[in-house]
């Protein structure tokens, strides 16, 4: 049995659409032979899934729990300093790991071939305001399947900013780096009120009841996420006299981890070197210039098993949108392949530690803020 | 436990979007919002081939009435796999199942598992039960098919002074026998139960039922008694056969769905909608087996085509039951996954 991704189209029926310049030196039969490859990679890690890859998830939850609920305890003590700073540094690499390495991951169902009704794509709901059903559509549905095709690709990036030339100069643009800036510790609820896509409304694309169901839910999961973190915890705190401490570390976790989640997620597409889209590139797109897209248009970020680990093995980014539902654990062994794989057929494979990769989106969304 | 539920509804301002339960997991295995588990406490071999598996479970559990079963999930090589296993203990007793190694699941349940596991469990059900008012009773049972008589005969035998029963069970040879010493010891202390032990290898031949003869000799006034029978397909056949020419009284519980020959259908592709999902089923594969094999979350119960867990509406698209062969089906029919293989593309709101 074979399972069939919706976004895969059938080969066979391309209209020699222009490659991107990266990819200008090979012939179509190059990249259907390149297809090939990457789906035999594929199958070759769905082939060897099994019992080591399900205790490797349930050892990630059984740490994300543990740091949270010894975070949140610590803060009942957070009016004394080494409490304050112990409690708020658990609860964030608890946030985030939650967000990363788990919530993202599973909301690809990347863990649904085990079947368990606790860690699925279904039944998830993440730490983090935007709810899961909202997100898994624009996310996994919508920038998935175009990503960076400018005009379709609606990812925050495209969306809010200018990040590419293609996209034409407006004034203001000109405040792109200050928006950006601002957004990074409100990361949370950008996304919430981006999943909401008010443009497609305005466009007529989307109901006006499909958008006020999903208020209705993104307001439910808002008031939960909010009580728990800004009212019952501090609230729990204030029996020790350390509730204000405990509201501020609460906000402090929140805010890191969505600074960090913005930079990991903002990596992911848009430094220096990685390549977008025209509608018109993407037409009668086979298999293989669908994973020559993927890989064209992501960049990984090297560094420590620790440092893959926080960014939710997202600094595989290349290998985790050419397969977006293989189990995150197993993108170090794919990278090592799909970077061969790079070489041998003379593509880029775009790459650096954070610092440079940060720099690198930073420096075009201060140079694309300029006509 | 009114106070339990507030503490739940308290811990879980704390813990949104995690249920309190799954906190308490990391140190209770137990503990789940979402799915009924159950501690492996003993696992005792009872022949070559079988074990009986004792568990405690945990809260959403029901006491089993003698004769029910349970579906029983486990988790082999990552994946969880669900089948039904009935229980063997009698009613009141702690639960325990009764698995004999044939294929993938029941030779993992056999071999692998240990005390302190965990299993994943539904509550019992059924209706292979125990009449409600006393009558004498005769048990026909082949194979693993003991195990619900089983649970029936430990409530009924050593608690009821007026037990009359007796169980006519059929099996290759005495060590391929299950529970053997513990149903002799009960023909020893209690009058109303009588063993008829069959062994087909010592006798050269299996119990025919296409007669009355070999029932007339193993229990004479077998006509007088409210009949169950459990066993392979075939032996069910024959007993519901004669039954059915008698105008007798049986009762029958079946471990595998009836197949008809050739009834697989042209297979094809199959469209779990809600699930965003397609695959390519062949005509061996069950609906059900095609959508759990793609990791979707699909319902399920005894995967044989009679407690209905598995319905799902049909969108568009046939279907082939695999019990009869007949190809059916129009949009907005329910139906049941685990007997079903498509008969052509499928679309499923599933
Ligand atoms: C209500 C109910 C109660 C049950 N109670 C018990 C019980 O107490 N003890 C127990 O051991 N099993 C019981 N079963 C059977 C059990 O659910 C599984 O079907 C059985 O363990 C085989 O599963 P498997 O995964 O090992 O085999 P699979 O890998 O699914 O199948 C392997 C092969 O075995 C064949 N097969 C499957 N089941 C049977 C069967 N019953 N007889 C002959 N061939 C079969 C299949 O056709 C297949 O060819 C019960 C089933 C039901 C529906
Ligand atoms: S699972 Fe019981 S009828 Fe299908």
């Amino acid at each position: 049995m074979t399972i069939v991704t919706p976004f895969l189209l059938d080969s066979g029926q391309r209209t020699a659409a222009p490659k991107p310049s990266t990819a200008a030196h090979l012939t179509d039969a190059q990249v259907e032979d390149l297809g090939r490859e990457l789906d035999a990679l594929r199958e070759s890690v769905v082939a060897t899934r099994g019992a080591k890859d399900a205790a490797y998830i349930r050892r990630v939850i059984a740490t994300q729990r543990s740091l949270e609920l010894a975070g949140r305890a610590t803060l009942l003590l957070a009016k004394h300093k080494p409490a304050w700073i112990a409690g708020t540094g658990m609860l964030t690499v608890a946030k985030i790991l939650e967000n990363m390495e788990i919530g993202h991951n599973v909301l690809h169902g990347q863990w649904d071939w085990m079947r368990d009704p606790d860690i699925h794509s279904t039944t998830w709901e993440w730490d983090f305001v935007t709810p899961s059903k909202a997100w898994q559509h624009t996310h996994n549905d919508l920038h998935h399947t175009w990503t960076n095709v400018l005009g379709k690709d609606r990812d925050v990036g495209y969306n809010v900013f200018r990040v590419d030339e293609g996209q034409p100069w407006q004034w203001w643009n000109l405040g792109n780096p200050l928006y950006n800036a601002m957004l990074a510790p409100f990361f949370e609820f950008g996304i919430a009120i981006y999943d909401l896509e008010f443009d497609q409304v305005r466009e007529g694309t989307k109901s006006k009841a499909d958008l006020k169901q999903g208020l209705k839910a993104l307001g439910a999961k808002f008031l939960k996420q909010v009580a728990k973190d800004y009212v019952a915890t501090p609230a729990a705190a204030m029996l020790t006299g350390s509730g204000k401490q405990a509201l501020t570390a609460t906000v402090t976790a929140n805010a890191a981890r969505n600074v960090w989640a913005h930079a990991v997620i903002f990596c992911g597409h848009f430094p220096e070197g990685v390549d977008t889209f025209t509608e018109e590139q993407i037409e009668g797109e086979t298999r293989g210039d669908w994973y020559l897209r993927q890989m064209l248009g992501s960049a990984n970020i090297s560094g420590s098993k620790l440092m893959h680990l926080m960014t939710g093995n997202l600094s595989f980014q290349i290998e985790h949108h050419l397969f977006p539902d293989l189990p995150s654990n197993r993108y170090a062994e794919v990278a090592v392949k799909v970077r061969e794989i790079c070489e041998r057929y003379g593509l880029p494979y775009t790459t650096g530690p954070l610092p440079k990769q940060v720099g690198s989106y930073w420096a075009k969304i201060f140079r694309l803020a300029l006509p | 436990m009114p106070q339990l539920r507030l503490f739940t509804r308290l811990a879980s301002a704390f813990t949104t979007p995690r249920s309190p339960e799954d906190f308490l997991r990391l140190i209770d295995p137990l503990s789940s919002a979402r799915q009924l588990r159950g501690l492996v406490t003993a696992v005792v071999p009872e022949t070559a081939d079988s074990v009986t598996i004792r568990f405690r479970p945990g809260r959403g559990w029901n006491a089993h009435e003698a004769g029910q079963w349970a579906r029983i999930g486990v988790e082999i090589d990552g994946v969880r796999h669900w089948r039904s296993y009935s229980l063997s203990t009698g009613a009141g007793q702690d639960p325990a199942i009764t698995v004999t190694a044939m294929g993938k699941v029941s030779t993992a349940l056999v071999r692998g598992t240990r005390p302190g596991d965990v299993l994943f469990l539904a509550p019992p059900e059924g209706d292979f039960v125990l009449p409600e008012s006393p009558r004498p009773l005769l048990m026909l049972t082949a194979g693993s098919g003991l195990t619900p008589v089983m649970s029936m005969i430990r409530t009924l035998v050593p608690r009821r002074a007026d037990a009359d029963l007796v169980l006519v069970h059929s099996s290759r040879s005495p060590e391929d026998s299950l529970f053997r010493e513990e149903l002799l010891e009960l023909t020893d202390q209690f009058p109303g139960f009588r063993l008829v032990q069959w062994f087909t290898g010592e006798r050269g031949r299996r119990l025919d039922l296409a007669t009355t003869a070999d029932l007339d000799a193993a229990c004479p006034d077998w006509r007088d008694r409210a009949a169950y029978a459990c066993g392979p397909a075939d032996f069910l056949d024959a007993a519901e056969a004669l039954w059915n020419r008698e105008e007798g009284e049986l009762r029958v519980e079946r471990f595998a769905a009836v197949v008809a020959p050739g009834s697989g259908g042209e297979g094809g592709r199959v469209t779990f909608e809600k699930s965003d999902t397609e695959v390519e089923a062949d005509s061996g594969t069950t609906l059900l087996a095609a959508g759990e094999d793609a990791g979707l979350m699909m319902r399920s119960g005894c995967r044989m085509g009679i407690c209905h867990a598995c319905v799902t509406p049909l969108l568009s698209g046939q279907v082939r039951d695999t019990r009869t062969g007949e190809v059916h089906g129009e949009p907005g029919h329910l139906v049941q996954t685990c007997v079903s293989t498509a008969a052509g593309p499928v679309s499923l709101d599933a």
